[in-house]
């Protein structure tokens, strides 16, 4: 720029900007906060830490909240003699809690070598000690209760044998279902627990939309599997009509600035999205009877919405004047 | 008070972890120059690799915020308010008043702790003194403290630093306190604006130099040490000017733990409710 009182001007004018916002936007450095804070918070850095989980963990929500609740349909299954579709479900839970769920856990984990000391302590005030140990005992369950099952739907063994056999597969597959519940919910738990405002806000919420999710999901799968059922249509029915008044009761439950990456930010609608998804547009698939266009869109719901629940915590977590606008409430 | 030289706690060999005594940090903004002499020796003593030499466009800090490689930060605080009695000099022609803040900010080893109550592994564990101490060997990264932390203190190291996938923090020279010795960054510090000593000293002096300057001038003095929430105090707090918003700590921090109640009711009640559902889908449409 060259000398002259227009160019001083400019830079008058900046400063001015400079001193009442605090803030000039333009070319070159943006100077956010500088030199005087206008906003409340340490020039704009975070209060509490936004989580470091990749995309591995809203993936092990989606297959455990499913191979949880698979548990749950191969037990009512079991009591009322549909071993074919009990099977089919004690697959889903065995190949989604005991295999997929621990990979992507580990995966997740910064030194995955040490995922052993998961199982070092129980500590019934850490969500994740306890989820480690749910998870176990979902695996210790669903798969001998599986092999157990196969084993006695082919008839291998002969007579006494085979009576074990189904007495040791009906207990496993009722320890399934009770830490296949647990499984699918301690997750909202998990994130309810913590320092991050959008979350901890909404944690009566999250457990009921992370377990419905669940069981939704696992009744999808398995119609997808061939098993078009009335009951599962049913189970269809009840999943999809909790989430769509979950939907409402989120659009009802503001908390201001302090949940604003809910409500204002473009992450808050992978969650509205998937709620969608797996509420009203589930139900009204399933309503006109189009039930395998039911059990997609609640499989992507259910997906999209453990994913936008990750990325509101990263969203919120980052944000100052979210966690001083929570210490209201 | 200030400045006791060689005959101050910052000094003196201890037997504090033997005698199983509670001890602190007690950081007074007021006399701290800003020279980053204890980010320095943090980070020498404790091999803390460093996390990149990039200016924050803000104030003079460029450190940013606490995390795993950064376990002192220096704040660069610039407020329009008069520090105590000072005048300061003219930042505009209607000479609005002007003052800068420094605090050095560390791990608050709370009372009850957000990040040792999360640990699934039991790597973090409470010492002898009262401070939280995370155990490398036994942490595998799970990254639940770093949600966990009321004041977003602790992280995971990310590649490709030493040691990366750990979760970090100030261990409170866990260490150092073993030999005798006191923590590096109190150790430094050259107008001891950090003070290392016996938790309830530390508390009186910090409550005697609120009050000291209260009288000369600094009528925005108080101590940051949230002993009503449910962090019920912290071990390493702090004299503030002004509000704690403006340093960036959480006026009613809480630890999450409170939270779990209504959380696990809202699971149980899901739980039922979702066998419920199944058994009567069975039983009727079947």
């Amino acid at each position: 720029m060259t000398n002259g009182p227009q160019a001083e001007q400019r830079l008058e004018q900046l400063r001015e900007e400079a001193w009442k916002k605090g803030v000039v936007p333009g070319k070159g450095v943006d100077v956010a906060g500088g030199p005087i804070p206008r906003k409340p918070g340490y020039y704009g850095q975070p209060v509490v830490k936004p989580p470091v989980w990749t995309w591995e963990i809203p993936l092990y929500f989606f297959f455990g909240g499913m191979a949880g609740m698979s548990g749950v349909i191969a037990s009512g299954a079991i009591i009322f003699h549909q071993v074919d579709l009990a099977r089919a479900a004690m697959w889903v839970a065995a190949v989604g809690g005991a295999v997929l769920s621990p990979i992507l856990l580990i995966m997740d984990l910064g030194r995955p070598h040490l995922f052993l000391n998961m199982l070092r302590v129980f500590k019934h005030r850490s969500a994740m000690s306890m989820g480690a140990w749910i998870l176990s005992a979902f695996g210790a369950c669903a798969v001998p209760g599986l092999i157990a099952l196969e084993l006695h739907a082919h008839q291998i063994f002969p007579g006494t044998l085979d009576q074990l056999l189904r007495v040791a597969a009906g207990l496993l597959i009722f320890g399934s279902a009770i830490f296949g519940t647990l499984l699918a919910t301690y997750t909202g738990v998990l994130i309810g627990a913590t320092a991050i405002p959008a979350w901890f806000l909404h944690r009566t919420l999250l457990p009921i939309h992370f377990g419905t999710a669940g069981l939704g999901s696992a009744a999808a799968v398995l119609e997808l599997l061939g098993h078009r059922i009335p009951a599962l249509n049913f189970i269809g029915f009840y999943a999809a009509g909790v989430e769509t008044a979950l939907l409402v009761w989120l659009s009802v439950d503001k908390h201001g600035a302090a949940d604003r990456a809910i409500h204002d930010h473009g992450s808050g609608w992978l969650i509205r999205i998937g709620e969608v998804l797996n509420g009203p547009l589930a139900l009204v698939l399933r309503f006109f009877a189009f039930i395998p266009f039911a059990a997609i869109s609640f499989l992507l719901g259910a997906l999209v919405s453990r994913i936008g629940w990750i990325a509101v915590g990263k969203v919120s977590g980052a944000d100052p004047e979210s966690v001083f606008a929570a210490e209201h409430y | 008070m200030i400045g006791e030289g060689l005959q101050s706690t910052n000094q003196r060999k201890h037997s504090y972890v033997r005698d199983h005594v509670e001890v602190g940090f007690f950081t007074d903004p007021t006399v701290c120059i800003g020279c980053k002499a204890c980010e320095v020796a943090c980070k020498e003593w404790n091999q803390v690799p460093d996390d990149g030499f990039t200016w924050s466009g803000n104030s003079y800090d460029n450190t940013g915020h606490l995390g795993a490689s950064t376990w002192r930060h220096v704040m660069f605080l610039e407020q329009d308010r008069p520090k105590g009695n000072q005048v300061a000099g003219p930042m505009s022609l209607d000479q609005d008043p002007f003052r800068w803040v420094f605090l050095s900010d560390v791990c608050k080893h709370c009372e009850e702790a957000g990040c040792l109550e999360a640990c699934p592994t039991g790597s973090i564990v409470r010492t002898e003194v009262g401070s939280v101490l995370v155990q490398n060997d036994v942490c595998n990264g799970c990254g639940y403290c770093v949600v966990s932390c009321p004041f977003g203190v602790i992280d995971r190291r990310p590649e490709p630093l030493h040691d990366a996938g750990g979760a970090f923090k100030c261990t409170f020279c866990y260490d150092r306190q073993k030999s005798g010795l006191v923590p590096a960054c109190a150790k430094v510090c050259p107008t001891e604006s950090i003070v290392f000593g016996r938790l309830d000293d530390l508390r009186a002096r910090g409550a005697k130099r609120v009050e000291q300057l209260q009288q000369s001038g600094y009528k925005d003095a108080q101590l940051y040490d949230p002993t009503e929430t449910s962090v019920r105090g912290i071990h390493a707090f702090f004299l503030i000017l002004g509000e704690p918003e403006a340093y960036g700590l959480p006026p009613k921090p809480q630890i999450p733990t409170i939270y779990l109640k209504s959380a696990w009711i809202s699971a149980f009640a899901t739980a039922i409710a979702s066998i419920i559902a199944t058994l009567a889908g069975f039983a009727f449409f079947s």
